[in-house]
């Protein structure tokens, strides 16, 4: 089942036939390519499309949260040669949004990346996309050959005088091809390790020239706002945070799934959608933005609403809006050694805190959990992450440390129970009670 | 100009520096390991952290662009706290044992941890291992060492233009490494070791050998190619450790070829000469000095004597100093002889007499990366003047349009605008097309020679890349390298480059093929009016020779002729740092004399720089500088003016003063008669002077003889000419000319047709005679 609930569909309204309704006609049907067709014929000016997306107030939904009317505009406009690149490297533990976007609904990336290259002047784009979902890459190829068919890209698109191609690349599974300019980068050919910034990919991108790139939500979401007015999507959710935006939710959840919700709606909503708890079992924590964010607290959590301003207050970050929902069967400790050793093993090395750091945290971590931690450790936890954050090229280190620090912050007697009991404070049971995995085994086993 | 404030003080800098920039401009350091003024920016090691007015977070100075009004603090609380941290991240992994470790006392780590590490490691977890990687004989790792700046990656990739290391995997188990199963072959190699900072690259010759507190210094000048690149010699006990380069950005930038660098490995080889020697009854002796000198005056002068002083010949080599050159000559000439030449490969000497000066580079080193297009006229360019590839290299990379006339496509590793490719013969007739091309672009009359030929397309591409620039080509330099310089053909070559070079309005030059290229013609180490060149006075057979520092076998056009005449001779005086088994030989007496490094000397580099240099060891053995030999065997020959008491004596009778540069340069020509026709049949030799080859001290250096540049020669043909001869590349050949020779058949399809590339200098072609044979190849 593609889609378990939402409130306002717009980018999931074509999900409801599941598998069946990805294709070119449906997608038609549904009202698809209509903008762009306008937007040709009515000959609308570049600034004008910028200022309605603008207008949306529609914030990047991979994970900064950058407005994106403002990243297009910052294109040089005199630049002969420029580029539109999707970022579908969805590789943050927990998110799976821009997998489903484009496994039933991939015309509306591709209309969405049409538009921005209008906007923005680029004559050639590019779809980097994950490389453990390999069948959505073939699925977003058959996608670009009925569009190229049909005439929506190519040469002198619908007759006008506006010429775009668009082409698919998909990963090997590196995490930091996520991040924009080791995506560019991996598209060069080479390794994928950040740049510096400045210069940005607006001025500086793809191949060295200027290049919008955006989450594969931001494009979706742009023939929605093309067509209702960026007024109009932006008053679907809350000043500054307009729209309706994607959440992943899993974890302990009886329903785990994507969400589609108007930005501000409560968590509580949110999880009541996703079926509640599972077991009802009580609310331990919530990752609310993507393995990388900050954890909250359950009652910290269960004040918040769903948009970027509300969770930034309360401490953590909207992010790609993957929810890890964590009930009382869950050890902080545990899982946060699984947190360290994924940021551990998908740091570039490129700079020296993050390449050392992040295989510090995870041993430091790891001998916690095991049972041989020290008292000063979490001091030294604390004060590595402090020498990793904010002193890096990308912002990789700082998604190292910041799951550190708040685990420990908001869970601290969990970490000293452990390093002084050698033991979890969840006891074994509880967590072996609370996952789905074991009960399944030990049933098999009984029968 | 943009204002900056750092820790304090204002100061201009230029638009587009980098915070790193403006504090190097006021004095003030920032530690770092991965910025190298000449590598691109990586901004990785973080080490150089700095707080910036107004920034919420430290910035690397090394990335971080000026802007009016900055404001930086490289001292304060939040700059320090970043610079240690990452001091510690860096430690964290790195084995602390710097006791064992080559690079211990000349360590930017250990240095800079002194100042920003603590004096214990919080860190007590496992740590990293990385397995060592063999980059071949000059080059030794230690990789659990290397702190990942990638450098050395972008040393290769942007210096030596090939990318022959990259960084493998991700995160902690980020590995620099080459490609899997290849060695590190650039000639250039051995920066890499000057550019690590910590003990990851040591140099494997030197490695374990001595501390680098217990070496003394002294300033030198290389021996090799005419570039002249300056060094640092390390000597212990008398002992050439280890040679470094001199920073000269006007000269060698801060770089080396491996040549240079490891050549010193053949100064304390077990062919030196360390006793005088003299032969009698066919049988070798060692004598004293004064014995050998004796034998030697005696020799000569009885020659002389009996058969006039025309019946000496001097064979002088190009890498001798400007003292030892002019001192030989004028011994020579003090006995009655005009033949002396320095100039042993070459092989047309109908220029002499029509110079109108001495010829030169024609511009500056540092112009040449400043010209909009250049022209390389018969040059192995990278392998023969790898320091000046090197610039040519990054101006192409700024867009000036190189091109290439040459008779073998090796790769440059520069973007060329433009080639042409032509068997030896062909070559006049190319760049007289090239000429012609020109003069129809820039509209002016070509010479009346030129009017029957056709322009080819490539010699049209060629002209087009030369006119390319802002003026149509004013800023355009013609280059004439060794292979032209030492082309049957040569002096044609030489007016047509200066043909070309004054229809663009552009210069006009010789890239010096040694050491002394420049100094022997300050020297006078040419045949006067009567006299005999290098090529006529082995073909026409002396009496007597006096060879100085030179193996003829191998240093000269025609090796085999050499042979022939030296053994023919009755008397040769060799004053050689080595001995050979061809020079017992020929050689009637044995002076030991002392190579660059046990002598003081001048060098005047391919730009005319007058350079001169002190001893930097003892001589080994009784062998004594060159020059004070020549001085008491012009004393024992009664020769008038030798009372020489330093070699700065000889230098100022030389050079007529002390000047920085020498005067008369002058790379111009009176009328030659334009030799464009070939009538070549058979299959034309292409002589490569292999780069570890070129010059005895080299030729002796064990590691270099190791390295991939040192191979044995193999025949090379392109796939036509293979097909032709009904060979496939790894077939034996025997290849002939006079002699013959033993070699491997090998595709190079960068050849010409109708091409054999026989590498020249080396003692496996020797019978092949001269560089510019005809060759016959058959199966063997």
């Amino acid at each position: 089942m593609a889609l378990i609930d939402t409130i306002n569909p717009l980018l999931t309204t074509g999900w409801s036939k599941g598998d069946a309704g990805w294709s070119l006609k449906d997608y038609e049907s549904r009202g698809g390519y209509a903008q762009l067709k306008r937007i040709l014929a009515s000959k609308m000016s570049q600034d004008d499309v910028i200022a309605e997306v603008k207008k949306s107030a529609l914030r990047g939904r991979g994970g900064a949260g950058f407005p994106a009317g403002l990243k297009w505009s910052f294109m040089p406009k005199a630049a002969a040669e420029k580029y539109v690149v999707c970022n579908t490297d969805e590789g943050e533990p927990g998110t799976f949004k821009d997998r489903d976007l484009l496994r039933y609904d991939p015309h509306s990336t591709i209309e969405g990346m049409i538009i921005a290259a209008y906007a923005v002047g680029a004559k050639r784009g590019y779809n980097y996309i994950h490389g453990e979902i390999f069948d959505i890459y073939q699925r977003f190829e058959e996608a670009l050959d009925q569009a190229r068919a049909a005439g929506y890209l190519g040469e002198r698109i619908l007759g006008s005088d506006f010429s775009f191609d668009l082409f698919a690349h998909h990963g090997w599974g590196a995490y930091i091809c996520g991040e924009e300019t080791g995506l560019l980068e991996s598209i060069e050919g080479k390794k994928g390790q950040p740049r510096y910034k400045p210069p940005f990919p607006a001025n500086f991108g793809l191949y060295g020239k200027p290049t919008t790139i955006n989450n594969t939500e931001t494009f979706a979401a742009i023939p929605f706002i093309m067509g209702m007015g960026g007024e109009a999507y932006l008053n679907l959710g809350k000043p500054n945070n307009g729209g309706t935006k994607l959440f992943s939710v899993s974890g302990h959840v009886n329903r785990p799934g994507n969400y589609e919700v108007p930005m501000g709606t409560p968590f509580a909503k949110l999880l009541e959608m996703a079926g509640g708890m599972r077991g009802g079992r009580k609310l331990k924590a919530v990752i609310p933005g993507g393995s990388s964010a900050p954890v909250l607290p359950a009652d910290v959590m269960m004040e918040c609403t769903m948009d970027y301003d509300s969770i930034a207050k309360a401490g953590s970050m909207l992010g790609s809006g993957a929810v890890i929902v964590m009930d009382e069967t869950v050890c902080m400790v545990k899982a946060l050694e699984r947190l360290s050793y994924f940021y551990f093993e998908e740091s570039c090395g490129q700079c020296t805190p993050c390449r050392e750091g992040s295989g510090w945290l995870y041993r430091v971590v790891h001998r916690i959990e095991h049972g041989q931690g020290r008292p000063e450790d979490l001091d030294l936890l604390n004060r590595v992450t402090d020498n990793m954050m904010g002193k890096t090229i990308c912002a990789l280190a700082d998604a190292a440390a910041f799951p550190v620090r708040s685990f420990i912050k908001h869970f601290k007697s969990e970490f000293e129970y452990h390093i002084e009991h050698k033991k979890c404070l969840v006891s074994p049971e509880v967590q072996r009670a609370g996952s789905g995995f074991f009960r399944a085994s030990s049933a098999a086993g009984a029968a | 100009m943009l204002e900056i404030e750092i820790d304090g003080k204002t100061l201009q800098v230029a638009d587009g520096s980098t915070v790193i920039e403006a504090a190097h401009q006021l004095g003030t350091y920032i530690p770092h390991f991965c910025y190298h003024k000449k590598l691109s920016i990586a901004a990785n090691c973080r080490m150089c952290l700095v707080q910036v007015e107004k920034a919420p977070k430290p910035m690397p100075a090394c990335a971080t662009l000026v802007t009016n009004g900055m404001k930086v603090f490289t001292h304060s609380d939040l700059a320090v706290k970043a610079q240690k941290g990452v001091m510690e991240f860096l430690l964290i992994n790195h084995p602390l044992d710097c006791p064992i470790c080559d690079q211990g006392g000349e360590c930017q780590l250990q240095d800079l941890a002194v100042g920003y590490g603590e004096s214990a490691s919080k860190y007590e977890e496992e740590k990293r291992v990385v397995p060592d990687k063999d980059l071949g004989p000059l080059v030794s790792t230690d990789m659990t060492r290397c702190i990942n700046c990638t450098r050395c990656i972008r040393f290769t990739a942007e210096i030596a233009g090939f990318m022959e290391l990259g960084q493998s995997f991700r995160g902690e188990h980020a590995e620099v490494m080459p490609f899997i199963g290849k060695t590190v072959d650039t000639e250039l190699s051995g920066n890499i070791i000057d550019l690590c900072p910590v003990g990851a690259l040591t140099s494997k010759p030197f490695r374990f050998s001595a501390r680098t507190w217990e070496l003394s210094r002294r300033r030198s000048v290389s021996p090799h190619d005419g570039l002249g690149s300056n060094l640092i010699v390390q000597t212990k006990n008398d002992r050439v450790m280890r040679v470094l380069p001199l920073e000269r950005e006007e000269i060698n930038e801060c770089w080396l070829t491996d040549k240079e660098r490891f050549s010193y490995l053949g100064l304390n080889s077990a062919e030196r000469l360390t006793r005088p020697m003299v032969k009698q009854g066919g049988a070798w002796k060692e004598v004293d000095w004064n014995v050998a000198l004796d034998y030697a005056s005696h020799a000569l002068r009885d020659v002389a004597k009996t058969h006039g002083g025309a019946a000496i010949g001097g064979l002088l080599s190009p890498h001798a100093t400007l003292e030892e050159m002019y001192l030989a000559q004028k011994l020579l000439r003090g006995l009655g002889s005009e033949n002396i030449d320095f100039r042993l490969r070459q092989s047309d000497f109908s220029a002499d007499g029509k110079r109108t000066g001495t010829p030169w580079l024609g511009m500056k080193i540092a112009d040449i990366g400043r010209l909009e297009s250049v022209l390389i006229v018969g040059s192995f360019l990278r392998k023969d003047h790898p320091l000046i590839a090197q610039r040519l290299r990054q101006s192409a990379k700024r867009g000036a349009q190189i091109s290439v006339l040459h008779s073998a496509d090796d790769d440059l590793l520069i973007k060329l605008a433009a080639r042409a490719i032509a068997a030896p013969s062909q070559l006049p007739a190319v760049l007289a097309q090239i000429v012609k091309a020109t003069c129809q672009l820039k509209g002016v009359a070509a010479d009346a020679a030129l009017a029957g030929i056709a322009v080819s397309a490539e010699a049209q591409a060629i002209a087009q890349s030369l006119v390319a620039g802002k003026d149509g080509g004013k800023n355009s330099g013609i280059l004439l390298g060794n292979f032209a310089q030492q082309h049957p053909q040569a002096a044609t070559l030489h007016a047509l480059g200066r043909q070309l070079a004054s229809a663009l309005g552009g210069s006009f030059g010789f890239l010096g093929e040694a050491a002394n290229s420049v100094g022997g013609y300050v020297a006078k180490a040419v045949p006067g009016a009567a006299g005999m060149n290098a090529a006529a006075m082995l073909k026409d057979p002396r009496q007597a020779y006096v060879v100085l520092a030179a193996e003829p076998e191998l240093d000269c056009a025609d090796g085999a002729q050499a042979l022939v005449s030296l053994t023919k001779a009755a008397a040769v005086v060799v004053l050689s740092p080595f001995k050979s088994q061809a020079m017992l030989d020929y050689a009637a007496v044995l002076l030991p004399v002392s190579p660059f490094s046990e002598t003081s000397g001048t060098f005047v580099n391919t730009e005319g720089r007058v350079q001169s240099f002190y001893a930097a060891a003892k001589p080994q053995g009784e062998a004594r500088p060159a020059w004070k030999v020549l001085r008491v065997l012009g004393n024992l020959l009664d020769v008038a003016g030798f009372e020489f008491n330093s070699s700065e004596d000889v230098r100022a009778e030389a050079l007529g003063g002390q000047p920085d540069f020498v005067s008369g340069l002058d790379n111009g020509i009176d009328a030659v008669a334009l030799n464009l026709t070939a009538s070549v049949h058979g299959l034309e030799r292409v002589a490569d002077v292999p780069i570890h080859f070129a010059d005895s001290l080299v030729r002796r250096a064990p590691a270099l003889q190791q390295a991939r540049d040192s191979a044995a020669p193999t025949a090379r043909m392109n796939a036509a000419t293979l097909a032709k001869l009904g060979l496939v590349s790894g077939d034996k050949t025997r290849v002939g000319a006079g002699g013959t020779a033993i070699l491997a058949a090998e595709l190079d399809a960068g050849l010409p047709d109708g091409v054999v590339r026989v590498a020249a200098a080396h003692a496996d072609t020797v019978a092949l005679g001269a560089m510019s044979a005809i060759l016959s190849v058959e199966k063997a």
